[in-house]
């Protein structure tokens, strides 16, 4: 049982995590940036949608119904993709899925692979277990690339470099690409990117792609992405290997035109991706001539399984609830501890570990809700990280301060009586630390309050004692 | 605890609650809460309870018809409209409306005005760092709004945002709607 997603496992909890980063003001500058850009352009072409709702409708109802029935869309993908020349594995976990890509490679006797950007590759840490293999792995998305350059991890599900600026990723191209001067122009960037991939492109003889949606009804894979990098490894070697997770399939075709509508505008802003590549199978003599599917399950069914919690399967990795979070903004992605950052990761990477690790991170949250509010799926997020902390409370792994501070509030607010002798207790305990009506020191744990902000004191007279001498007065 | 609420205010005409996030909690949660418990007399009572319960703003506005209850507050003031009011009660400009009728008042606008404060409850000290970067924005976009007083219709966004406020000693305070509507006479609250 291998649950990697990433190096999760290992992480830091989120709030320690989180500490350090809201410390790092070019991180919170590049994040806020990066963030404020893309939400603008989002809400400019979603705007223009005069049926954006019944698109969000329609694309969680699709997701909801292929769930409901996904080892029958699973079975027809296998069938229709193998009848049109490739190759369907399936695999249980994140070893299974690293040892059969990696056998697929070895069995070309390969020593490189070029990847088009596969978040499922990272979430089973198959860039290791290639290596591990004496494969070396060449990220081609240029975000990809910046961040593997910089021995880096991704921070963003769409822009994996979005915590890096332009004079960072000069310097990373400078000392990794072994050049000797480079502008900081995104075209010069670009320039220098693009001739360090195509050579890549046409030497390496094998691609590990990911993909958007794989399409049960033509056995067709779908990847969009914005600059043409995807579109050479998924045509220019001789053998592609896709690695998808189970819940990627899409019943039909059809469906793909309510995703290629919300995808793009949530993602990037964008009303049309500007590579929108779908591929069937193998054709004789064009693009690679062997084509294989490796199907991932690793703790999926899992959360299928569970039916408050499902429709995190529904995601299409837009990263608009990123961009959306307050919480995000401040940290980056990097304080999730997991390829899958900001709202989505908080609820995905948890389950996908079986709530074994990453139990902080249900926590990361605010509930304010503005991750539902753009989710081009209708994920109810907020409320499934509410079910979460659940979760965690009843395998008992709450904290000690907040289990005793619950059974403290779950006292006073059994009834008015208790409200009443509780207050009361609060006017002579708050006593030593009341100055002109404010608390601006607490002592034990309650100083996460005051360390930052002053708290009001409890006031002589509550308004259940104000309003009833007023009812006595007043008659 | 939601037994022992439907109980007492079983005979209420109306109830009233200042707090969008306390109505968000009955709205939201109750009904699934009494489908879970399988208990048909609980999901009656509160399919009964819902339509009589109001926030404050959508008492004054929807029930009661008023807009102008006569206030006067002379005073600048920036709304934060909380997260529950915005997105999980949608009370649109119904406390903006409310304010813009009260003598005297100029209602500023508030920059990102949308984004949430960082209270978010327990999250206020569970997460006390990323909490205070998103605190320090808003109050970075109060004190930009020019305003004097920051208005919500949450005491509890308010209790986090006074408390840096107070601690910054930013020469701004908080008050929720209510204290503000229930102004009288040029001295401030009566």
């Amino acid at each position: 049982m291998s649950t990697y997603v990433g190096d999760a496992a290992n992480a830091p909890k989120f709030q320690v995590a989180a500490k350090a980063l809201v410390r790092d003001t070019q991180v919170r500058h590049n994040v806020r940036h990066a963030t404020d850009v893309i939400r603008k352009k989002r809400a400019k072409v979603v705007g223009e949608m005069p049926d954006w709702e019944q698109l969000r409708e329609s694309g969680h109802e699709i997701k909801q119904h292929t769930l409901r029935h996904l080892d029958f869309y699973l079975e027809q993908f296998e069938r229709t993709c193998t009848a049109a020349g490739g190759m369907v594995h399936w695999a249980r976990d994140a070893d299974e899925a690293n040892s059969i890509v990696v056998g697929l490679v070895k069995a070309q006797q390969a020593k490189e692979v070029i990847k088009v950007k596969t978040m499922t590759s990272d979430e089973i840490r198959l860039n290791v277990a290639l290596e591990a293999n004496g494969i070396t792995p060449y990220e081609t998305d240029l975000a990809d690339l910046i961040v593997q350059l910089g021995e880096d991890k991704p921070s963003h599900i769409v822009v994996p470099a979005l915590h890096r600026n332009r004079m960072e990723i000069r310097r990373i191209f400078l000392d990794k690409m072994n050049l000797t001067e480079l502008g900081d122009k995104p075209e010069d960037l670009a320039a220098a990117a693009r001739a360090y991939l195509r050579e890549k492109f046409l030497r390496v003889p094998v691609a590990i792609s990911g993909a958007n949606f794989a399409i049960a009804d033509t056995g067709s894979v779908c990847v969009v992405e914005s600059e043409g990098n995807g579109r050479m490894c998924i045509s220019l070697p001789k053998v592609l290997i896709s690695l998808i997770g189970i819940e990627k399939v899409i019943p039909s075709f059809q469906d793909l035109e309510v995703y290629l509508q919300t995808l793009p505008r949530s993602a990037t802003g964008e009303r049309m991706n500007p590579y929108n590549s779908i591929w069937t199978g193998v054709t004789p003599e064009d693009g690679p001539q062997e084509f294989h599917v490796v199907l991932l399950d690793n703790g999926r069914t899992k959360v299928l399984g569970d039916r408050e919690a499902r429709e995190t399967l529904d995601c299409i990795r837009c990263g608009a609830c990123l961009n959306a979070c307050p919480v995000y903004r401040q940290t980056g992605g990097h304080a999730y501890g997991s390829v899958y950052g900001g709202p989505i990761g908080a609820i995905l990477t948890p389950q996908l570990q079986s709530m074994e690790h990453s139990q902080t991170l249900p926590y990361a949250s605010s509930l304010c809700g503005a991750c539902y509010e753009v989710c081009p799926v209708k994920i109810n997020i907020p409320e499934i990280l509410v079910h979460l902390r659940h979760k965690v409370v009843e395998r008992g792994d709450a904290p000690l301060e907040e289990r005793m501070a619950m059974k403290v509030a779950a006292y006073a607010l059994q009834s008015p009586e208790h409200l009443d002798r509780a207050r009361k207790l609060g006017r002579i305990g708050q006593v030593p630390f009341v100055s002109k009506g404010t608390i601006s020191h607490l002592p034990f744990g309650l100083d996460a309050w005051t360390g930052i902000r002053d708290l009001p004191a409890i006031p002589k007279e509550s308004f259940r004692e104000w309003w009833v001498k007023r009812e006595r007065e007043v008659g | 605890m939601m037994q022992h609420f439907l109980e007492v205010f079983r005979g209420a005409e109306a109830i009233c609650i200042p707090s969008s996030s306390c109505v968000a909690m009955i709205r939201d949660h109750y009904p699934k809460m009494a489908a879970a418990s399988g208990d048909a007399s609980l999901k009656r009572a509160v399919k009964n309870l819902l339509p009589r319960l109001f926030e404050f703003t959508e008492l004054l506005v929807d029930k009661l018809e008023v807009t102008d209850v006569g206030a006067f507050f002379p005073h600048t003031v920036a709304l934060h409209p909380s997260c529950h009011s915005l997105r999980s009660l949608k009370l649109g400009d119904r406390p903006a409306r409310l304010l813009g009728s009260v003598r005297g008042l100029t209602l500023v606008d508030l920059p990102e005005a949308e984004e949430c404060c960082g209270f978010g409850g327990t999250f206020a000290v569970k997460n006390a760092d990323v909490s205070a970067a998103m605190l320090s924005d808003k109050v970075r976009c109060l004190l930009n709004s020019g305003a004097e007083i920051c208005a919500a219709v949450d005491n509890s966004c308010l209790m986090h945002i006074g408390g840096a406020l107070s601690r910054q000693r930013a020469g701004m305070r908080v008050m929720h709607l209510a204290e503000i509507l229930a102004s009288r006479d040029s001295r401030g609250v009566v």
